[in-house]
């Protein structure tokens, strides 16, 4: 997993609440293998008519924004589906971090096992930052995880928190099955002690 | 081993956490251990992360596996699927069983089913158990009193490989529903209702135990409905305290246990409910008599009002972000403000899916559709959540009853509720569904879901539009 430390990029906004994992990969592309582009079918119904040509206002087709690397996404973003694709599309399309009120908890759970960053900011700051870059296309939002901050295109900094482990393991790029291998006897003593069929 | 907090009063939840911990890091992250390791045909690329780097299974006999998402409901045979892709899940399956010894009950197994139907079912779901499944449905299985979330593809692998998870510890959510359940009243108006009131981020970081008069008057399939729709509310898993409902349900399961097992294992079960007096961190209540038929008329499954109400009006929402919200959800579905909901026509009926498969289920569409005809123009299918469900409906009848009626009786398997094998409403189509998610796209590119119980969507299917069931059922 390549590690995540600081990012720099302009921030694609996708205000509506509830947008779930349907929506970001639609079903129809879940039986395709992991190194297939999933980029290719990011939000594929809502960025391309059915005829497939491109929906011109949706924020992903606006020139600007085609290579943005941070989405700022609304309440609950990528809620439902524990679709592990949902993030493939996202991080296969170029994205590394997602500025959002909240997430749905899995999705939050498979961007960190991918090296994508969630920050999870109070609702009227993700306003603000929607807001300025509606107002400025171009305008860059970094993202630094050592610091747990986010600084607008004014400046302005928000301290985000995050869980320890999962700082670690995007600072670090850290393979977790391996990691937990290390543990590997603490699990075969576990499971002497708790018993073959004690539930 | 005694918990340092054994005197605290505790909740299921923390009692069932406690149980499975490994180790605890410093920073808070707990590895747990997991006794049931549920597998389906979309777990591919797990597998494929296990493959690449020459992994084993760890513990091959706590993993049990069913095709579902892409298996056909309308044939049984594997090599006859024309979809190469779909087939090669279906493929991928049986052969990483075969390769990696687990279990599977395969396409043609008599336990195949939707892989929340068949847990419960064969008696390998059960209380006290930490249960995982990459499937964010997977919190049906805290129905029976175990802790049982979804977990992505990377997760999958994980468990795979090591048994465990890396965990940090949620908070907790009792919802409180006392009362009695009115006539025609379902656990999917309950869980509809509940959605309705916290929001569909109601729960988000929490794990739900329900509890209250009304909720343990449910029976065992109800139970299933109310946590399966748990993660529609937020909550990564939701949960009933195991009780006599549960004990009898489970008696006598293939893989319950028996005889001096099944005792010991029932003495550990019945100490399984929360203490009196354990503290939740979040506390919810609803007045289990105030709940209607539901039914949703948007895209999110917040967006559910009773039967007899009509499509809200943007002008009079008071929030702002869901009055924006809104706005695209009219045009998508179709809708006009202030429609009575039961005006509003639909082409298709899909009774199905994981929320809403079991046998109870059936009967209660059978009920309503039994001596009626399918409206012209509409669509509807039956699909049993698993092999079994379809046998014993058939030994019941009811097939008979869904096909007098004009409605196609299928085989299991998930269907329409996502369409991942193929089978999906057109664009524009109406859909009455007794599934579980009403999104943009879910069940087709275009297509119009309004989420509901199984005898509403046997309502709208002979009256060729959402209709409150109560009307019908006084018809008899």
């Amino acid at each position: 997993m390549e590690p995540f430390v600081t990012l720099r990029s302009t921030a694609v906004p996708f205000p509506r609440p509830n947008i779930d994992t349907d929506q970001i990969l639609p079903a129809r592309y879940l039986s395709r293998p992991r190194d297939d582009n999933h980029g290719n079918y990011l939000f594929r119904d809502l960025r391309l008519a059915p005829d497939g040509s491109e929906v011109p206002d949706f924020p992903l087709n606006r020139p600007y924004w085609r290579d943005a690397r941070i989405v700022l996404g609304g309440r609950n973003f990528a809620c439902g589906s524990s679709r592990e694709h949902a993030v493939w599309a996202l991080y296969d399309h170029g994205v590394r971090a997602v500025i959002a009120p909240s997430f749905g908890d899995i999705f939050a759970n498979n961007s960190v096992k991918n090296g994508m960053l969630t920050v999870m900011l109070p609702a009227a700051d993700v306003a603000t930052l929607m807001a300025q870059v509606e107002a400025d296309p171009a305008a860059e939002i970094t993202v630094d995880l050592p610091s747990q901050t986010v600084t607008g295109p004014d400046g302005a900094t928000y301290r985000f928190e995050i869980d320890p482990f999962a700082k670690k393991c995007l600072l670090e790029g850290l393979d977790e099955i391996g990691f937990t291998l290390t543990h590997a006897d603490d699990i075969a003593a576990f499971e002497r002690r708790f018993g073959r069929d004690n539930y | 081993m005694p918990d340092s907090d054994a005197r605290e009063p505790r909740t299921m939840f923390e009692k069932i956490w406690s149980r499975h911990r490994v180790l605890e890091r410093a920073d808070g992250q707990t590895l747990l251990y997991v006794d049931r390791h549920l597998v389906h045909d979309g777990c591919a690329p797990a597998f494929e992360m296990l493959r690449r780097r020459g992994i084993p299974v760890r513990a091959p006999d706590r993993t049990f596996a069913t095709p579902d998402h892409y298996v056909p409901t309308d044939a049984r045979i594997r090599h006859a699927i024309p979809n190469d892709e779909h087939r090669g899940m279906v493929e991928a399956l049986d052969r990483s069983a075969a390769e990696m010894g687990f279990r599977v009950f395969g396409l043609r197994d008599g336990n195949q089913g939707i892989v929340h139907v068949v847990g419960p079912e064969t008696g390998l779901s059960q209380p006290g158990m930490l249960i995982v499944c990459g499937d964010s449905h997977t919190s049906t299985h805290g129905a029976m009193g175990a802790l049982a979330f979804g977990i992505g593809a990377s997760e999958v692998a994980h468990v795979l490989a090591t048994q465990s998870l890396w965990q940090r510890k949620p908070a907790t959510m009792r919802i409180t529903v006392d009362g009695t359940l009115g006539f025609g009243v379902t656990a999917k108006d309950v869980i509809l209702a509940i959605i309705a009131k916290i929001g569909a981020a109601g729960a988000t970081g929490h794990v739900i135990e329900y509890a209250g008069s009304a909720i343990r008057g449910l029976s065992m399939e109800g139970r299933l409905t109310l946590c399966n729709m748990s993660i529609e509310g937020g909550g990564r898993a939701g949960m009933v305290a195991p009780d006599d409902t549960t004990f009898a349900y489970l008696a006598g399961r293939p893989f319950a246990p028996r005889g001096r097992d099944w005792d010991i294992a029932l003495a550990r079960w019945k100490e399984m409910p929360s203490d009196p007096g354990a503290r939740f961190d979040t506390e919810v209540t609803l007045d289990g008599d105030a709940i209607a038929p539901m039914v949703t008329w948007g895209n999110s499954p917040e967006d559910a009002l009773p039967i007899d109400g009509h499509v809200p009006d943007p002008d009079a929402e008071p929030d702002a972000e869901r009055r924006t919200a809104m706005a695209g959800t009219f045009a998508y579905m179709g809708l006009t403000p202030g429609t009575k909901l039961e005006e509003i026509a639909v082409n298709r009926v899909f009774i199905g899916s994981c929320t809403n498969s079991r046998i109870e289920d059936l009967r209660a569409a059978a009920a309503v559709a039994r001596g009626r005809r399918v409206a012209d123009g509409v669509t509807a299918w039956v699909v049993p959540g698993s092999a079994p469900v379809k046998r014993q409906a058939e030994t019941e009848g009811l097939d008979r009853i869904f096909t007098e009626a004009g409605f196609e009786w299928r085989e299991a398997g998930c269907s329409m509720c996502l369409g991942t094998n193929g089978e999906i409403a057109a664009p524009g189509e109406r859909v009455a569904s007794t599934s579980n998610r009403n999104f943009r796209g879910r069940q087709g590119p275009g297509a119009r879901t309004h989420l509901m119980g199984p005898a509403m969507a046997a309502a709208a299917a002979v009256t060729g539009h959402l209709a409150d069931v109560r009307r019908l059922m006084a018809e008899g």
